[in-house]
Protein backbone atom coordinates (compact mmCIF):
# COMPACT_ATOMS: atom_id res chain seq x y z
CA UNK A 1 0.00 0.00 0.00
CA UNK A 2 1.18 3.41 -0.88
CA UNK A 3 -0.08 6.65 1.37
CA UNK A 4 -0.26 9.89 -0.25
CA UNK A 5 0.29 12.07 2.52
CA UNK A 6 -3.17 14.07 2.82
CA UNK A 7 -2.07 18.14 5.03
CA UNK A 8 -5.15 20.06 3.88
CA UNK A 9 -2.32 21.11 0.40
CA UNK A 10 -4.16 21.15 -2.53
CA UNK A 11 -5.71 18.31 -4.26
CA UNK A 12 -4.63 15.05 -4.30
CA UNK A 13 -6.67 13.08 -6.82
CA UNK A 14 -4.20 13.26 -9.60
CA UNK A 15 -2.07 11.72 -7.65
CA UNK A 16 -4.19 8.97 -6.58
CA UNK A 17 -5.51 7.95 -10.08
CA UNK A 18 -1.68 8.12 -11.28
CA UNK A 19 -0.89 5.35 -9.27
CA UNK A 20 -4.41 3.40 -9.42
CA UNK A 21 -3.57 3.93 -13.78
CA UNK A 22 -0.56 2.01 -12.71
CA UNK A 23 -2.76 -0.67 -10.76
CA UNK A 24 -1.34 0.03 -7.54
CA UNK A 25 -3.91 0.61 -4.38
CA UNK A 26 -2.80 4.00 -2.91
CA UNK A 27 -4.86 5.30 -0.14
CA UNK A 28 -4.78 9.59 1.06
CA UNK A 29 -4.51 9.84 4.66
CA UNK A 30 -3.70 12.26 7.12
CA UNK A 31 -3.31 9.42 9.95
CA UNK A 32 0.05 8.70 11.32
CA UNK A 33 -0.71 5.13 12.15
CA UNK A 34 -1.60 4.38 8.22
CA UNK A 35 1.51 6.14 6.48
CA UNK A 36 3.48 4.00 9.36
CA UNK A 37 1.77 0.53 8.08
CA UNK A 38 2.59 2.02 4.62
CA UNK A 39 5.37 0.46 2.39
CA UNK A 40 5.91 3.49 0.62
CA UNK A 41 5.08 7.06 0.85
CA UNK A 42 4.01 10.04 -0.95
CA UNK A 43 4.00 13.44 -0.17
CA UNK A 44 2.41 15.80 -2.44
CA UNK A 45 0.77 18.58 -2.27
CA UNK A 46 0.30 22.31 -3.96
CA UNK A 47 -0.03 26.13 -2.01
CA UNK A 48 1.93 28.16 0.24
CA UNK A 49 4.29 26.72 2.69
CA UNK A 50 3.18 28.82 5.29
CA UNK A 51 -0.06 27.29 5.39
CA UNK A 52 0.97 23.76 4.50
CA UNK A 53 3.83 23.61 7.55
CA UNK A 54 0.48 25.03 9.78
CA UNK A 55 -1.33 22.15 9.01
CA UNK A 56 1.84 19.97 9.25
CA UNK A 57 1.77 21.05 13.04
CA UNK A 58 -2.13 20.47 13.48
CA UNK A 59 -2.60 17.43 12.35
CA UNK A 60 0.94 16.22 14.16
CA UNK A 61 2.27 14.92 11.07
CA UNK A 62 6.23 16.24 10.93
CA UNK A 63 7.10 13.56 13.17
CA UNK A 64 5.82 10.16 11.07
CA UNK A 65 7.10 12.51 8.29
CA UNK A 66 10.47 12.60 9.93
CA UNK A 67 10.31 8.89 11.10
CA UNK A 68 9.52 7.42 7.56
CA UNK A 69 12.34 9.38 5.47
CA UNK A 70 14.81 7.82 7.98
CA UNK A 71 13.03 4.04 8.44
CA UNK A 72 14.77 3.64 4.56
CA UNK A 73 10.84 2.88 3.23
CA UNK A 74 10.88 4.59 -0.11
CA UNK A 75 9.57 8.16 -0.27
CA UNK A 76 8.68 10.68 -2.94
CA UNK A 77 7.66 14.44 -2.51
CA UNK A 78 6.26 16.45 -5.19
CA UNK A 79 6.16 20.47 -5.58
CA UNK A 80 5.15 21.64 -2.39
CA UNK A 81 5.87 18.26 -0.68
CA UNK A 82 9.31 18.56 -1.82
CA UNK A 83 9.85 22.55 -1.21
CA UNK A 84 9.20 22.06 2.72
CA UNK A 85 11.36 18.95 3.23
CA UNK A 86 14.03 21.57 2.85
CA UNK A 87 15.04 23.37 5.73
CA UNK A 88 13.24 26.72 5.00
CA UNK A 89 11.45 28.65 2.25
CA UNK A 90 11.21 32.52 1.00
CA UNK A 91 7.22 32.00 1.30
CA UNK A 92 4.75 33.93 3.18
CA UNK A 93 7.77 36.52 4.71
CA UNK A 94 9.90 33.45 5.61
CA UNK A 95 8.50 30.04 7.22
CA UNK A 96 10.85 27.01 8.68
CA UNK A 97 10.06 23.53 7.66
CA UNK A 98 10.79 19.99 7.90
CA UNK A 99 14.58 20.11 7.49
CA UNK A 100 14.59 16.48 6.33
CA UNK A 101 17.11 17.82 3.16
CA UNK A 102 19.84 20.98 3.98
CA UNK A 103 19.27 23.99 2.12
CA UNK A 104 16.04 26.34 1.38
CA UNK A 105 13.76 27.20 -1.07
CA UNK A 106 13.77 30.13 -2.99
CA UNK A 107 11.46 32.81 -5.20
CA UNK A 108 11.75 33.23 -8.96
CA UNK A 109 13.16 36.89 -9.88
CA UNK A 110 12.81 37.13 -13.53
CA UNK A 111 14.35 39.86 -14.42
CA UNK A 112 12.76 39.24 -18.05
CA UNK A 113 9.06 40.35 -18.06
CA UNK A 114 8.39 37.44 -20.46
CA UNK A 115 9.59 34.79 -17.58
CA UNK A 116 5.98 34.96 -15.58
CA UNK A 117 5.85 33.63 -12.29
CA UNK A 118 4.18 31.21 -11.82
CA UNK A 119 6.40 28.73 -14.18
CA UNK A 120 3.46 27.04 -15.57
CA UNK A 121 4.15 24.23 -18.04
CA UNK A 122 6.60 22.04 -19.63
CA UNK A 123 9.96 22.29 -18.99
CA UNK A 124 13.12 19.88 -19.05
CA UNK A 125 15.06 18.11 -16.97
CA UNK A 126 18.85 17.24 -17.02
CA UNK A 127 19.73 14.52 -15.04
CA UNK A 128 22.78 15.08 -12.87
CA UNK A 129 22.92 11.78 -11.27
CA UNK A 130 21.94 8.18 -12.85
CA UNK A 131 18.95 6.83 -10.22
CA UNK A 132 16.52 3.80 -9.96
CA UNK A 133 13.43 6.35 -10.51
CA UNK A 134 14.77 7.80 -13.75
CA UNK A 135 15.10 4.45 -15.37
CA UNK A 136 14.36 3.98 -18.79
CA UNK A 137 13.50 7.77 -18.78
CA UNK A 138 15.66 9.99 -21.35
CA UNK A 139 18.02 12.66 -20.09
CA UNK A 140 16.13 16.30 -20.45
CA UNK A 141 13.10 14.59 -20.94
CA UNK A 142 9.99 16.99 -19.96
CA UNK A 143 7.65 16.86 -17.29
CA UNK A 144 4.81 19.65 -15.82
CA UNK A 145 5.66 22.12 -13.66
CA UNK A 146 3.47 24.85 -11.81
CA UNK A 147 5.68 26.92 -8.90
CA UNK A 148 6.63 30.28 -7.91
CA UNK A 149 9.69 29.13 -5.87
CA UNK A 150 12.18 26.30 -6.38
CA UNK A 151 14.05 24.49 -3.87
CA UNK A 152 17.73 24.99 -3.67
CA UNK A 153 19.41 22.47 -1.64
CA UNK A 154 23.39 22.95 0.02
CA UNK A 155 24.80 19.89 -1.06
CA UNK A 156 25.54 18.93 -4.89
CA UNK A 157 25.71 15.58 -3.80
CA UNK A 158 21.67 15.94 -3.29
CA UNK A 159 20.64 17.03 -6.58
CA UNK A 160 19.33 14.13 -8.90
CA UNK A 161 18.33 16.81 -11.88
CA UNK A 162 18.25 19.97 -12.97
CA UNK A 163 16.01 22.52 -14.48
CA UNK A 164 16.69 26.47 -15.72
CA UNK A 165 13.72 28.91 -15.67
CA UNK A 166 13.67 32.71 -15.19
CA UNK A 167 17.70 32.80 -15.05
CA UNK A 168 18.27 30.46 -12.41
CA UNK A 169 18.84 26.74 -12.84
CA UNK A 170 17.52 25.21 -10.00
CA UNK A 171 17.06 21.54 -7.98
CA UNK A 172 13.96 20.22 -9.78
CA UNK A 173 14.95 16.34 -8.56
CA UNK A 174 16.55 15.84 -5.29
CA UNK A 175 17.41 12.69 -4.03
CA UNK A 176 19.03 11.12 -0.43
CA UNK A 177 18.99 7.96 0.52
CA UNK A 178 15.73 6.71 0.37
CA UNK A 179 14.38 9.83 -0.96
CA UNK A 180 13.28 11.30 -3.87
CA UNK A 181 11.70 14.63 -4.36
CA UNK A 182 10.72 16.23 -7.77
CA UNK A 183 9.44 19.88 -8.29
CA UNK A 184 7.80 18.91 -11.33
CA UNK A 185 4.27 16.70 -10.88
CA UNK A 186 5.36 13.40 -12.47
CA UNK A 187 1.61 12.43 -12.03
CA UNK A 188 0.57 15.42 -14.80
CA UNK A 189 3.86 14.40 -16.63
CA UNK A 190 2.11 12.15 -19.03
CA UNK A 191 3.79 8.95 -19.93
CA UNK A 192 7.20 10.07 -18.80
CA UNK A 193 5.78 11.40 -15.55
CA UNK A 194 3.87 7.73 -15.04
CA UNK A 195 7.57 5.84 -16.06
CA UNK A 196 8.47 7.69 -13.29
CA UNK A 197 5.98 6.67 -11.00
CA UNK A 198 6.33 3.21 -11.95
CA UNK A 199 10.07 3.42 -10.97
CA UNK A 200 9.37 4.20 -7.96
CA UNK A 201 6.66 1.57 -6.59
CA UNK A 202 9.70 -0.87 -7.65
CA UNK A 203 12.50 1.00 -6.15
CA UNK A 204 13.69 -0.65 -2.92
CA UNK A 205 14.71 2.60 -1.43
CA UNK A 206 18.37 1.83 -2.00
CA UNK A 207 20.36 4.77 -2.90
CA UNK A 208 22.10 3.71 -6.41
CA UNK A 209 25.64 2.66 -6.53
CA UNK A 210 28.05 5.19 -5.81
CA UNK A 211 25.78 5.59 -2.59
CA UNK A 212 26.39 8.91 -2.24
CA UNK A 213 23.30 9.42 -0.58
CA UNK A 214 25.23 7.21 2.46
CA UNK A 215 27.39 10.23 3.57
CA UNK A 216 26.27 12.61 5.63
CA UNK B 1 13.37 25.79 -21.28
CA UNK B 2 9.75 26.39 -20.24
CA UNK B 3 7.67 24.94 -23.44
CA UNK B 4 4.88 27.10 -25.32
CA UNK B 5 1.85 24.98 -24.32
CA UNK B 6 -0.67 23.76 -27.33
CA UNK B 7 -4.09 23.24 -25.67
CA UNK B 8 -7.12 21.68 -27.49
CA UNK B 9 -10.11 23.08 -26.49
CA UNK B 10 -12.93 21.20 -26.42
CA UNK B 11 -16.66 22.46 -26.09
CA UNK B 12 -18.87 20.61 -24.39
CA UNK B 13 -22.65 20.43 -24.91
CA UNK B 14 -24.88 17.28 -23.77
CA UNK B 15 -21.67 15.46 -23.66
CA UNK B 16 -20.56 15.61 -26.75
CA UNK B 17 -17.87 17.99 -28.10
CA UNK B 18 -19.54 20.05 -30.57
CA UNK B 19 -17.72 23.13 -32.59
CA UNK B 20 -19.67 26.10 -33.72
CA UNK B 21 -18.65 29.70 -34.45
CA UNK B 22 -19.74 32.43 -32.44
CA UNK B 23 -22.20 29.69 -30.51
CA UNK B 24 -23.72 29.34 -33.79
CA UNK B 25 -24.81 26.17 -35.50
CA UNK B 26 -23.06 23.62 -33.24
CA UNK B 27 -21.95 20.23 -34.84
CA UNK B 28 -21.45 17.37 -32.69
CA UNK B 29 -17.47 16.32 -33.29
CA UNK B 30 -16.90 13.19 -31.05
CA UNK B 31 -16.51 11.87 -27.31
CA UNK B 32 -14.93 13.77 -25.55
CA UNK B 33 -13.16 11.24 -23.57
CA UNK B 34 -12.08 9.66 -26.32
CA UNK B 35 -10.91 13.08 -27.76
CA UNK B 36 -9.23 14.31 -25.14
CA UNK B 37 -7.43 11.13 -24.74
CA UNK B 38 -6.49 11.02 -28.66
CA UNK B 39 -5.35 14.49 -28.37
CA UNK B 40 -2.93 13.74 -24.71
CA UNK B 41 -1.64 10.81 -27.14
CA UNK B 42 -0.69 13.09 -30.01
CA UNK B 43 1.07 15.57 -27.48
CA UNK B 44 -0.97 17.97 -26.68
CA UNK B 45 0.44 19.68 -23.83
CA UNK B 46 -3.07 20.28 -21.80
CA UNK B 47 -6.50 20.27 -22.61
CA UNK B 48 -9.69 22.85 -21.91
CA UNK B 49 -13.25 21.89 -21.44
CA UNK B 50 -15.48 24.44 -21.91
CA UNK B 51 -19.43 24.49 -20.51
CA UNK B 52 -18.94 21.16 -19.22
CA UNK B 53 -22.78 20.80 -17.76
CA UNK B 54 -25.48 17.98 -18.73
CA UNK B 55 -27.53 19.89 -20.97
CA UNK B 56 -27.52 22.97 -22.49
CA UNK B 57 -30.25 24.85 -20.26
CA UNK B 58 -27.17 25.08 -17.74
CA UNK B 59 -28.36 22.09 -15.67
CA UNK B 60 -25.16 21.61 -12.94
CA UNK B 61 -21.53 20.90 -14.17
CA UNK B 62 -21.58 16.69 -15.54
CA UNK B 63 -18.78 16.06 -13.14
CA UNK B 64 -19.14 12.59 -13.79
CA UNK B 65 -18.02 13.27 -17.15
CA UNK B 66 -14.67 15.03 -15.72
CA UNK B 67 -14.20 12.17 -13.38
CA UNK B 68 -14.01 10.20 -16.95
CA UNK B 69 -11.44 12.94 -17.97
CA UNK B 70 -9.27 12.54 -15.36
CA UNK B 71 -9.10 8.53 -15.57
CA UNK B 72 -8.32 8.16 -19.32
CA UNK B 73 -5.64 11.47 -19.10
CA UNK B 74 -2.46 11.65 -17.25
CA UNK B 75 -1.88 15.08 -18.19
CA UNK B 76 -3.37 18.68 -16.62
CA UNK B 77 -6.92 19.64 -18.28
CA UNK B 78 -8.98 23.19 -17.42
CA UNK B 79 -12.64 23.04 -16.70
CA UNK B 80 -14.83 26.02 -17.45
CA UNK B 81 -18.26 27.65 -18.80
CA UNK B 82 -20.25 26.00 -15.81
CA UNK B 83 -18.74 26.83 -12.89
CA UNK B 84 -20.71 29.17 -11.06
CA UNK B 85 -20.15 28.62 -7.12
CA UNK B 86 -17.28 27.52 -4.77
CA UNK B 87 -19.10 24.25 -4.68
CA UNK B 88 -18.75 23.90 -7.97
CA UNK B 89 -15.29 24.90 -8.36
CA UNK B 90 -14.34 21.97 -5.03
CA UNK B 91 -16.47 19.44 -7.05
CA UNK B 92 -14.91 19.27 -10.48
CA UNK B 93 -11.05 20.00 -8.64
CA UNK B 94 -11.61 17.34 -6.40
CA UNK B 95 -12.59 14.83 -9.66
CA UNK B 96 -9.25 15.59 -11.00
CA UNK B 97 -9.16 18.62 -12.93
CA UNK B 98 -5.79 20.36 -12.44
CA UNK B 99 -7.59 23.91 -13.01
CA UNK B 100 -11.21 25.94 -13.06
CA UNK B 101 -11.71 28.75 -15.58
CA UNK B 102 -14.07 31.28 -14.42
CA UNK B 103 -15.62 34.12 -16.39
CA UNK B 104 -18.85 35.61 -16.16
CA UNK B 105 -18.92 34.51 -12.82
CA UNK B 106 -15.98 36.21 -11.87
CA UNK B 107 -17.41 39.72 -13.71
CA UNK B 108 -20.88 39.28 -11.36
CA UNK B 109 -18.68 38.38 -8.42
CA UNK B 110 -14.77 39.34 -8.40
CA UNK B 111 -14.60 37.99 -4.82
CA UNK B 112 -14.54 34.52 -6.34
CA UNK B 113 -11.29 34.86 -7.44
CA UNK B 114 -9.85 35.27 -4.32
CA UNK B 115 -12.38 32.77 -2.53
CA UNK B 116 -10.85 30.18 -4.73
CA UNK B 117 -7.09 30.99 -5.02
CA UNK B 118 -7.19 31.01 -0.57
CA UNK B 119 -8.71 27.91 -0.85
CA UNK B 120 -7.52 25.59 -3.44
CA UNK B 121 -4.16 27.78 -4.66
CA UNK B 122 -3.76 30.53 -7.09
CA UNK B 123 -2.41 28.03 -9.98
CA UNK B 124 -6.05 26.32 -9.63
CA UNK B 125 -7.55 29.51 -10.71
CA UNK B 126 -7.99 30.84 -14.45
CA UNK B 127 -9.65 33.78 -15.16
CA UNK B 128 -11.39 33.07 -18.60
CA UNK B 129 -11.69 36.47 -20.62
CA UNK B 130 -13.99 38.21 -23.81
CA UNK B 131 -12.76 40.88 -24.84
CA UNK B 132 -14.20 42.98 -27.75
CA UNK B 133 -12.33 45.78 -29.25
CA UNK B 134 -14.41 49.32 -28.18
CA UNK B 135 -12.40 52.58 -29.56
CA UNK B 136 -13.90 54.32 -27.00
CA UNK B 137 -10.69 55.17 -25.20
CA UNK B 138 -11.98 57.27 -22.89
CA UNK B 139 -14.14 54.70 -21.43
CA UNK B 140 -11.82 51.82 -22.72
CA UNK B 141 -8.11 53.01 -22.41
CA UNK B 142 -6.49 49.30 -23.69
CA UNK B 143 -9.31 49.44 -26.58
CA UNK B 144 -11.16 46.39 -25.82
CA UNK B 145 -13.85 46.38 -23.44
CA UNK B 146 -14.71 42.98 -21.75
CA UNK B 147 -18.28 40.84 -22.41
CA UNK B 148 -20.30 38.33 -20.70
CA UNK B 149 -22.53 35.44 -21.29
CA UNK B 150 -21.05 34.48 -24.76
CA UNK B 151 -20.22 37.96 -26.06
CA UNK B 152 -23.79 39.13 -25.53
CA UNK B 153 -23.73 41.32 -22.83
CA UNK B 154 -21.27 44.39 -22.73
CA UNK B 155 -20.01 44.97 -19.29
CA UNK B 156 -18.37 48.62 -19.43
CA UNK B 157 -14.95 47.13 -17.86
CA UNK B 158 -11.86 47.64 -19.90
CA UNK B 159 -10.02 44.36 -20.83
CA UNK B 160 -6.65 45.61 -19.32
CA UNK B 161 -8.08 46.76 -16.12
CA UNK B 162 -10.12 43.66 -15.36
CA UNK B 163 -6.67 40.98 -16.35
CA UNK B 164 -4.74 43.52 -13.53
CA UNK B 165 -7.53 43.48 -11.38
CA UNK B 166 -7.99 39.72 -11.62
CA UNK B 167 -4.59 38.45 -11.07
CA UNK B 168 -4.87 40.85 -7.72
CA UNK B 169 -7.17 39.51 -6.75
CA UNK B 170 -5.36 35.72 -6.89
CA UNK B 171 -5.94 34.52 -10.40
CA UNK B 172 -2.43 32.26 -11.51
CA UNK B 173 -3.41 32.27 -15.18
CA UNK B 174 -5.32 34.30 -17.65
CA UNK B 175 -7.26 32.66 -21.15
CA UNK B 176 -7.58 35.93 -23.72
CA UNK B 177 -10.31 34.88 -25.60
CA UNK B 178 -11.11 37.09 -28.83
CA UNK B 179 -14.80 37.96 -29.12
CA UNK B 180 -13.79 39.19 -32.97
CA UNK B 181 -11.47 36.59 -33.95
CA UNK B 182 -13.32 33.57 -32.05
CA UNK B 183 -14.06 30.99 -34.69
CA UNK B 184 -12.91 32.44 -37.97
CA UNK B 185 -9.47 30.55 -37.72
CA UNK B 186 -8.02 34.38 -39.70
CA UNK B 187 -5.42 34.29 -36.30
CA UNK B 188 -5.44 35.34 -33.36
CA UNK B 189 -5.89 38.49 -32.19
CA UNK B 190 -2.43 39.39 -31.29
CA UNK B 191 -2.58 43.26 -30.56
CA UNK B 192 -5.06 42.28 -27.57
CA UNK B 193 -3.17 38.84 -26.50
CA UNK B 194 0.11 41.47 -26.26
CA UNK B 195 -1.83 44.01 -24.14
CA UNK B 196 -2.76 41.28 -21.75
CA UNK B 197 0.48 39.56 -21.94
CA UNK B 198 2.67 42.48 -21.14
CA UNK B 199 0.28 43.99 -18.32
CA UNK B 200 0.47 40.91 -16.07
CA UNK B 201 2.99 38.69 -14.42
CA UNK B 202 0.97 35.49 -14.59
CA UNK B 203 0.86 33.39 -17.90
CA UNK B 204 -1.55 34.35 -20.74
CA UNK B 205 -2.96 32.05 -22.85
CA UNK B 206 -4.30 33.26 -26.53
CA UNK B 207 -7.33 31.72 -27.83
CA UNK B 208 -10.06 32.31 -30.45
CA UNK B 209 -8.52 32.33 -34.28
CA UNK B 210 -6.05 29.61 -34.66
CA UNK B 211 -6.27 28.03 -37.78
CA UNK B 212 -2.56 27.36 -38.79
CA UNK B 213 0.85 26.47 -37.15
CA UNK B 214 2.03 29.83 -37.82
CA UNK B 215 -1.25 31.59 -36.58
CA UNK B 216 0.42 29.45 -32.98
CA UNK B 217 3.86 31.19 -33.86
CA UNK B 218 2.77 34.90 -34.01
CA UNK B 219 0.93 34.20 -30.89
CA UNK B 220 3.57 33.28 -28.99
CA UNK B 221 6.23 36.29 -30.85
CA UNK B 222 4.13 38.76 -31.42
CA UNK B 223 1.77 37.96 -29.37
CA UNK B 224 3.88 37.29 -26.09
CA UNK B 225 1.64 34.37 -25.09
CA UNK B 226 2.68 31.90 -23.03
CA UNK B 227 0.22 29.08 -24.42
CA UNK B 228 -2.22 29.05 -27.30
CA UNK B 229 -5.45 27.69 -27.03
CA UNK B 230 -6.59 25.70 -30.22
CA UNK B 231 -10.06 24.05 -31.54
CA UNK B 232 -11.34 23.82 -35.37
CA UNK B 233 -7.94 23.53 -36.94
CA UNK B 234 -7.39 20.05 -35.08
CA UNK B 235 -10.81 18.70 -34.81
CA UNK B 236 -11.54 18.86 -38.34
CA UNK B 237 -8.54 16.96 -39.15
CA UNK B 238 -6.68 19.53 -41.16
CA UNK B 239 -3.87 19.71 -38.61
CA UNK B 240 -2.63 17.04 -35.98
CA UNK B 241 -0.90 18.09 -32.86
CA UNK B 242 2.96 16.43 -34.13
CA UNK B 243 2.48 18.99 -36.99
CA UNK B 244 1.73 21.82 -35.39
CA UNK B 245 4.81 20.82 -32.98
CA UNK B 246 6.76 20.10 -35.99
CA UNK B 247 6.13 23.31 -37.79
CA UNK B 248 6.83 25.38 -34.71
CA UNK B 249 10.03 23.43 -33.89
CA UNK B 250 11.46 24.24 -37.29
CA UNK B 251 10.18 28.26 -36.55
CA UNK B 252 12.62 28.11 -33.24
CA UNK B 253 9.37 28.16 -30.78
CA UNK B 254 10.55 25.70 -27.97
CA UNK B 255 7.65 22.87 -27.54
CA UNK B 256 7.64 19.31 -25.74
CA UNK B 257 9.13 17.38 -27.82
CA UNK B 258 9.38 14.01 -26.45
CA UNK B 259 5.64 12.31 -24.45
Amino acid sequence: MIAIIDYKAGNLTSVRLAFEALGVPARITQNAAEIRAADRVVFPGVGAAGSAMRNIRELALAEVIRETVSSGKPFLGICLGTQIILESSEEDGGTPCLGVVQGSVKRFQPTDRRDKVPQMGWNSVAIRQPHPVFAGIADHSEFYFVHSYYPAPARAADILGETEYAGVRFASAIGLRNLVATQFHPEKSGRIGLRLLDNFIRWDGTPPAGGKGAAC
Amino acid sequence: MLTRRIIPCLDIHNRKVTKGVKFQNNIVLGDPVEMAARYADEGCDELVFYDITASAEGRPIDIEMVRAVAHAIRIPFAVGGGISSMDDMSRVLLAGAEKVSVNSLAVRNPGIIAEGARQFGAQCIVLGMDPVANPDRTRFPSGYEITVKGFRERTGMDAVEWARRAVDLGAGEIVVNSVDADGTRQGFELTLTRLIADAVPVPVVASGGAGCPQHLAEAFTQGHADAAIIAGMIHTGDYTIPQIKQWLTGAGIPVRQKW
